[in-house]
């Protein structure tokens, strides 16, 4: 998902430079909490778009922190100290992004940042959080391939979404030929490249694999839906893979609904299709089509009620759903709250060497673990899209997948390991036993 | 059949299979699928329908299974005797994709003698879908008693489609399915032929002979389809830039803020529905008609608004015109975000909009058709006012030559002010039918713009009907470039196209010519 919005990227030919400037100006980027520089309490810096083409998303994440702040806040902060949000708002800017974690770690002096979307923000601030020497918790499902030391992947890696989905698909639903359509940035080239390796690696032809790249933001998929529907008469059972980013998605399923594409039919999995994105869709005619997350909102449990209550009461809003990258903020918000208490200190080089080991719940019942990779346990569902908007899961792990920073299909990463614990290196080769050491 | 009905009400196979609903596991259900619809038992179709629409509710700790019927009424899924209530603790039996194909079939052959043409249709096309030799009996006997030619027609097909996957099928009976199938030449055949796996060598020559004969037709049918998807798309275009067409192309204003013309249009739709749907949801299927005169007016106020407040300062400095507008395109933005908030707004499809039709072997959805009806409409009423109104000679005059209007006693300032206001409203009209397929988002008119530009500057600066070739041209190019280039590369491609015909043309398809042009 890594990206609504790369879009961005694509209006930018002309606009972007300008954009991000006139939005600054105008919106008025100066962070909205009162800059009482306290002694009595603890900083956390929120880097989410909250203006520009990634505010769809990135704005429940920035609510869900303060959520979060404010409950641990009323059982008394952390440290004895209450904690203090500042928020800033870097505009779906990438390079805005850059200077606004500048300005949360030097100015504001904050003890941990969390934020961004797109892989592409993330990218942009890795320079900033390295040369500051402080901690960034990234909520979303991303395509891997990276470890450091100073950020925190709490989203999916893409064996605990992308793998898990396809074997879900060739054991249930029996499929024989695959599309992986997406969007065309880094996040779906990544995934498919995986996704390719690993289908062929089953024994799938390579004629039994479509692969299709829209750009951002398309709304005309009549050829690509008809072309979907050829390939899926071949007299093999085929399902679409789709790491569609978030946008496009509307358009896309509109589409397949019109043409007559159920889910029985040619069923659809989607990696960036949640809560908030069916939102904005009559389910209806989708009912069947699949996601994979770690987290949905219907799953029942205790601990999701208690949440979904909670976030209802503290939004004043009784319809506001809750997503995967939600669930995933508030796991890295309590194990950071965790390794804080642990180590009695928020010094940013305590706190990442504490964070490896810590677990704390997650809200589908599990406990979840910070791994030396600096990605987590979790496990992974499959859910079918109900006509409510909500998922019905038919299928999960039986137990906790931990997150590869390194996929086990590429070529040029299945040798590699993270680990920030015994190697202290993001990128270690276990054939040759060296650490590549930055510049991956 | 006589043997269920004579069985005591209790435990039979029947009434085993129901209460494995209640067991809340696919494999179970899918096993008391099976069982209930093969029973002949009179409920079996009740609660295998039921079990469609999710109305078979099971009780997990009696494990009871009762159906609730579409009046309200529950009855005893094992028995059929009626129930006052059904326990709070029942919840809907839950389906996956496999269930609903196998719930599929089995209403497929539980309907196929159904007094209901639609549904003997309906049955035998889902029949036909899952091929299944248990149902081969039922298919021959509903053909043996089927008087309507086109229920005839998809009972032999399924029956065809059968009997090739039929191992103990005699060779005769599979040739003939082979051009039954040969027949029906669309891709569900062509699935089923080029799937059908080991046959006698007689059959596999006549299956690969039809499978050639059907890709052939396929491929004249996939250009019709091409073409039909670049006029769809050529009106989504002309529709988004037509507006333009009037600020940009007659008065010249480089408006940065067109794009949130038509966003706001759909956001208009979006409320016009909401008020529907809580207060009159009888009216949902004219929503679309009320909301395309108050998309209008509210577009093109708030054009007239911005053409007074801004732009009539800006006329002659295009580079501010352009830094002014594009600002004004962040602020509505940001205003529709913080209003609406930043997620996407349902809004819906009514029922003459959903869906499709099959003309020949390419599918056709109502939706578009509708667009590119409502298009050409607009297009047509927009260059009659414009010929044959007085404002319409009045703008005609103003953007011709100034001076010499304003000289005749014409109101220019006036005339400015309505001209924006209609390119605006245009725009909010068209935020109308786009709300229908794309996202209603604060970022939608940024989808838009650059397209919009890309049709007028291509058409001809000032022209309508270079407009309309322009956009038809860009669409039908960009849809027979899409399957042979890749989404990606095809619009890549169409930039390049452009920019060379700009540098050969730069007046774009069809230029204005005379005095107006220099001036």
């Amino acid at each position: 998902m890594l990206s609504k919005s790369i879009h961005d990227i694509a209006a930018s030919f002309s606009r972007r430079g300008v954009l991000a400037a006139t939005a600054g100006l105008i919106l008025g980027l100066a962070p909205l909490t009162g800059a009482k520089a306290a002694d009595d309490t603890i900083k956390v810096g929120v880097l989410h778009s909250l203006s520009g083409t990634m505010a769809i998303s990135e704005t429940t994440l920035k609510d869900t922190i303060l959520f979060l702040i404010d409950e641990q806040n009323k059982k008394g902060g952390v440290l004895g100290k209450k904690l203090e949000a500042v928020v800033v708002d870097p505009a779906s800017n990438w390079p805005l992004f850059a200077e606004k974690a500048r300005e949360l770690i030097t100015k504001d002096k904050v003890a941990v940042v969390f934020g961004c979307w797109t892989s592409v923000s993330r990218k942009s601030v890795l320079p900033v959080f390295k040369e500051l020497n402080n901690i960034l918790f990234y909520p979303v499902q991303y395509e891997g391939e990276e470890s450091e030391r100073n950020v925190f992947y709490t989203g999916a890696a893409p064996n605990q979404q992308a793998i898990p989905a396809v074997d879900y698909l060739m054991k249930e639903e029996k499929v024989k030929r695959w599309v992986l359509a997406g969007t065309d940035y880094v996040y779906p080239r990544t995934t498919n490249k995986i996704l390719e390796a690993y289908l062929k690696s089953k024994g799938v032809a390579q004629e039994d694999i479509m692969i299709n790249y829209t750009p951002f933001g398309h709304s005309d998929w009549q050829t690509i839906v008809a072309d979907i529907k050829k390939f899926g008469s071949a007299g093999k059972k085929t399902a679409v893979v789709s790491t569609i980013n978030g946008d496009a998605n509307v358009p896309f399923y509109k589409e397949l609904g019109n043409q007559g594409i159920k889910a029985k039919d040619i069923p659809v999995v989607a990696f960036s299709v949640g809560e908030e994105e069916l939102a904005g869709i009559d389910t209806k005619p989708l009912v069947g089509h699949l996601a994979a997350w770690n987290y949905f909102e219907s799953i029942k449990n205790p601990a999701n009620e208690k949440f979904i209550k909670d976030w209802q009461a503290y939004t004043k809003n009784p319809k506001r759903v809750t997503n995967d990258p939600m669930e995933a903020h508030v796991i890295g918000f309590n194990m950071w709250v965790k390794a804080v208490e642990k180590v009695k200190s928020t010094d940013p080089d305590k706190v990442i060497d504490a964070l490896p080991g810590i677990e704390a719940p997650n809200l589908t019942g599990g406990v979840s673990k910070m791994l030396p990779n600096h990605h987590i346990t979790k496990p992974v569902f499959i859910g079918e899209i109900k006509g409510n908007g909500q998922f019905d899961v038919v299928w999960k792990t039986p137990s906790l997948v931990p997150g590869d920073a390194w996929s086990k299909e590429l070529e040029g990463s299945k040798d590699l390991i993270g680990d920030w614990v015994g190697k202290k290196c993001g990128n270690f080769n276990t054939k040759t036993n060296k650490c590549l050491g930055s510049g991956s | 059949m006589l043997i269920a009905f004579a069985l005591p009400a209790h435990a039979g196979p029947f009434e085993d299979g129901v209460a494995k609903f209640a067991n809340d596991d696919f494999s179970d259900t899918e096993e008391a699928i099976g069982v209930v619809a093969s029973s002949g038992n009179k409920l079996a179709f009740p609660i295998i329908s039921a079990l469609q629409d999710g109305r078979l509710m099971a009780d997990p700790d009696s494990k009871k299974v009762y159906v609730t019927g579409t009046d309200g009424k529950s009855i005893d899924a094992a028995t059929g005797e009626a129930v006052a209530s059904v326990p709070d603790s029942a919840s809907a039996v839950r389906l996956n994709n496999r269930l609903r194909r196998s719930v599929d079939a089995a209403i497929g052959s539980l309907t196929l003698q159904s007094p209901d043409v639609g549904t003997r249709l309906q049955a035998a096309q889902s029949v036909f879908k899952s091929h299944e030799e248990t149902a081969l009996e039922a298919v021959d006997a509903a053909l043996a008693k089927e008087s309507n030619r086109s229920v005839k027609a998809a009972l032999g097909e399924a029956r065809a489609a059968i009997l090739l996957f039929k191992s103990d099928a005699t060779e005769v009976e599979k040739l003939d399915a082979v051009a039954t199938l040969k027949g029906r030449g669309d891709q569900e055949a062509l699935a089923l032929l080029t799937g059908m796996g080991d046959q006698p060598a007689s059959v596999t020559k006549a299956a690969t002979s039809a499978i050639g004969s059907i890709q052939s037709s396929l491929a004249v049918w996939s250009m019709v389809q091409n073409a039909w998807y670049g006029l769809s798309l050529g009106s989504v275009l002309l529709l988004a830039a037509i507006g333009l067409a009037i600020t940009f192309g007659v008065m010249g204003v480089i408006n940065m803020a067109h794009g949130e013309m038509v966003m706001i249009g759909a956001y208009t739709t979006f409320v016009v529905q909401e008020v529907i749907r809580t207060r009159y949801p009888a009216l949902f299927d004219y929503s679309l008609l009320i909301a395309v005169p108050l998309a209008f007016v509210v577009a093109g106020a708030i054009g007239v608004l911005i053409e007074r407040s801004i732009i009539r300062f800006l006329y002659g400095r295009p580079l501010e015109t352009l830094l002014a507008t594009w600002g004004l395109s962040l602020v509505l933005q940001q205003a529709v975000r913080t209003m609406f908030g930043p997620t996407n707004r349902e809004v819906g499809n009514p029922s003459w909009m959903s869906g499709a039709f099959e003309l020949g072997q390419i599918t056709i959805t109502y939706n578009r058709l509708w667009i590119l009806c409502f298009t050409l409409a607009v297009f047509a009423i927009l260059l009659a006012m414009l010929r044959y109104t007085a404002l319409g000679l009045e703008m005609r005059a103003v953007t011709q030559n100034r001076r010499m209007a304003a000289s005749m006693g014409i109101a220019t300032s006036r005339v400015d002010a309505l001209t924006f206001g209609l390119g605006s409203g245009i725009a909010g009209i068209a935020g109308v039918a786009l709300s229908q397929i794309d996202n209603v988002s604060p970022n939608l008119g940024q989808s838009y713009i650059i397209d919009s530009f890309m049709v007028v500057v291509f058409g001809g600066v000032g022209n309508l009907w270079g407009t309309l070739v322009g956009a038809f041209t860009l669409g039908i190019a960009n849809k027979f470039l899409e399957p042979v280039a890749g989404a990606v590369l095809g619009k890549i491609a169409i930039l390049v196209l452009i920019i060379l015909f700009i540098q050969k043309r730069p007046r774009g398809l069809f230029a204005l010519k005379g005095r107006a042009v220099e001036a």
